[in-house]
């Protein structure tokens, strides 16, 4: 049974937002054990299902907070909210951060929620990512294996 | 505490909370009376219009299914008929059965997170569903779950939950077999129950007086509670086969947005969606969802926008009793799709997404590439609808604070529960550098 999950969140078709499906895609072919590798188009609200009763959860995201394209940000939420911009272009109903506090108040987080977000440069709708942050996705699929890894090793076999 | 009329006044929203997308809204009043009202819930998916051009008829359910990530599956059907219509095929029985049984599914999902998760906070005096859930757990978490089971008809029958995998052209690359539908009955069973109670729960709640005229425009079909299709037919005499769409509605463009608005030819505003469905089709509920809107006081017809969260809730009584006949009456077809080879042509599809009507058109040539493609979302054809509310809103309003005014008015939104195509998903986030 999967006890960790790794979630890419975005849109397929808004250019940079697809950081964070990009990064999954990727990852699902690393195979990494005990975690289930999810591609997640929909609204946030479903992520507190998707991830409750994890050990260890990753959402990756594509963000931006006006830093420099591919800079990557990594942001344990387990006891704090994220800092995000509430109610200012914001993007989903129920956005990740939503999400989190919503998963929270319902006693829905998993042990320990981590978010990766990369920092994306154009959300126009358009396939492809810009190229700062497809580097920026290499380096993410790494961190996020690196992230992992202690938990494999404690996992044992299968 | 109460506002002067006199003067100029503006209500603005950058980014209207709970509702599918980005959107923005400004409403200006002068001495007493509105003059303007600006509603940005919209981008029309041109991109994807532009986009399907020179691909193949095949990948339409694919590549419209990620325009909204709520309806992906209205997307898909309404792309598959259309398809299907040019190529000369009917797809019917046990494919169509499934095909409406998955559209049941996103009826669940996409009615609970409103009614749950974006409306109600509205009604409980909440700011987001986060407050509601702390404060009433329960409500939150029935909300959720009622959310899942739908879930967990598109991810058997469509393959995922989200952007369903398994649809194509035809019908399905594979069909589930009897007894892995008979599994979702008990979860079924329990929605219903729930759905009923969401009825008893939100009819309870306070709706401000607002009835108004409107125009209804809804899918109705001879036997069933129009999903899948039938005629475009309204309140006021409409009634078209679906090929007819472009005949009597046009799409104009707004000077204050990319948007477009839909309109009728020669009539103007019109309302889609559960309102409209539930008006135009009420004899035709199943009967405990049927029960239920008489216990809830729905009466024949609904004219309060408000009241919407009602009707939602109604149908998704409706759509779990109309899975749980289809999963009862499911036999696995011989194959999982029809054969739909290219030619050349024109086909139309339009069905009732959660939000209303979604009418889809392609032209194909006679190897199968796209040549030209329009799609027609419900929220584009309500706004123009939202912003006549807005109006009739705000008049005998403007005596209100600017805080309760403003959140009155996104509420008056939130009836409609507005989707922007395409909408994005990445998170703003405030870098705090010490």
């Amino acid at each position: 049974m999967n006890r960790n999950v790794v979630i890419g969140l975005g849109h397929h078709y808004r250019s940079d937002d697809d950081a964070g499906l990009e990064a999954a895609r990727r990852l699902r072919a690393r195979s990494l054990r005990k975690t289930a590798v999810i591609e997640h188009e929909g609204d946030a609200v479903d992520l507190v299902q998707l991830w409750a009763g994890a050990q260890v959860a990753v959402v990756i995201d594509a963000v931006r907070s006006g830093m420099a394209p591919g800079t990557i940000h990594r942001v344990d939420v387990t006891g704090e909210r994220i800092p995000d911009h509430p109610r200012r272009d914001s993007s989903h109903a129920v956005g990740l951060a939503d999400a989190v506090e919503l998963g929270r108040a319902l006693g829905l987080l998993p042990d320990r929620l981590v978010v990766v977000g990369i920092e994306g440069a154009d959300f126009t709708p358009g396939v492809g990512l810009s190229p700062e942050v497809a580097v920026a996705v290499d380096e993410v699929v790494e961190l996020v294996v690196a992230e992992m890894m202690p938990l494999a090793a404690l996992g044992g076999t299968g | 505490m109460t506002h002067k009329t006199t003067g100029t006044r503006t209500l603005e929203v950058d980014t209207l909370a709970r509702v599918e997308g980005e959107g923005g809204m400004v409403v200006r009043a002068r001495d007493g009376k509105v003059e303007e009202v600006q509603l940005k819930i919209y981008e029309p998916p041109r991109f994807f219009e532009a986009f399907l051009r020179g691909r193949k008829y095949t990948e339409p359910p694919d590549i419209t299914a990620r325009i909204c990530g709520i309806c992906p599956v209205a997307y898909q059907m309404s792309s598959c008929h259309a398809i299907e219509q040019a190529c000369g095929v009917t797809v019917d029985g046990p494919i169509r059965d499934l095909r409406h049984l998955l559209y049941c599914g996103e009826w669940i999902e996409s009615h609970a997170l409103h009614v749950y998760l974006l409306h109600a906070p509205d009604f409980l005096g909440y700011e987001s569903a986060i407050e509601l859930a702390r404060d009433h757990k329960e409500i939150v978490e029935k909300g959720l779950q009622l959310k899942k089971v739908g879930n967990e008809i598109l991810e058997l029958v469509g393959g995922r939950a989200i952007h369903p995998i398994n649809v194509k052209v035809g019908g399905f690359y594979r069909v589930p077999t009897r007894r892995k539908l008979l599994g979702l009955r008990d979860r079924l069973e329990w929605a219903l129950q729930a759905s009923l109670e969401t009825v008893r729960l939100v009819s309870g709640f306070d709706f401000p007086d607002f009835d108004q005229e409107y125009t209804f425009v809804g899918l109705r079909h001879p036997t069933e509670y129009a999903i899948l299709g039938g005629r475009i037919v309204s309140d006021r005499g409409l009634d078209i086969a679906i090929d007819e769409f472009g005949d009597n509605f046009e799409e104009v463009h707004v000077a204050h947005s990319n948007a477009l608005h839909a309109r009728m030819r020669g009539g103007g505003a019109y309302f889609t969606g559960p309102m409209a469905r539930y008006n135009l089709n009420r004899d035709q509920l199943a009967p405990e969802a049927g029960r239920s809107a008489v216990e809830a006081g729905l009466g024949e017809r609904v004219t309060n926008p408000f009241r919407s969260i009602v009707v939602r809730a109604v149908e998704t009584a409706h759509a779990c009793e109309q899975a749980l006949a289809l999963i009862d009456g499911y036999a696995e077809p011989d194959r999982p799709a029809v054969a739909v080879e290219p030619r050349a042509g024109v086909g139309h599809g339009c069905t009732e997404a959660p939000r209303g009507i979604l009418y889809h058109r392609y032209e194909i040539d006679e190897k199968g590439d796209i040549l030209d493609a329009t799609i027609v979302p419900p929220t584009s054809q309500n706004q123009a609808q939202i912003e006549h509310d807005l109006r009739d809103f705000v008049n005998p309003r403007l005596h209100l604070d600017q805080h309760t005014l403003t959140h009155q008015c996104e509420q008056a939104i939130r009836n409609y529960d507005p989707c922007i195509s395409c909408a994005t998903h990445f998170l703003d986030l405030e870098v705090i550098t010490q």
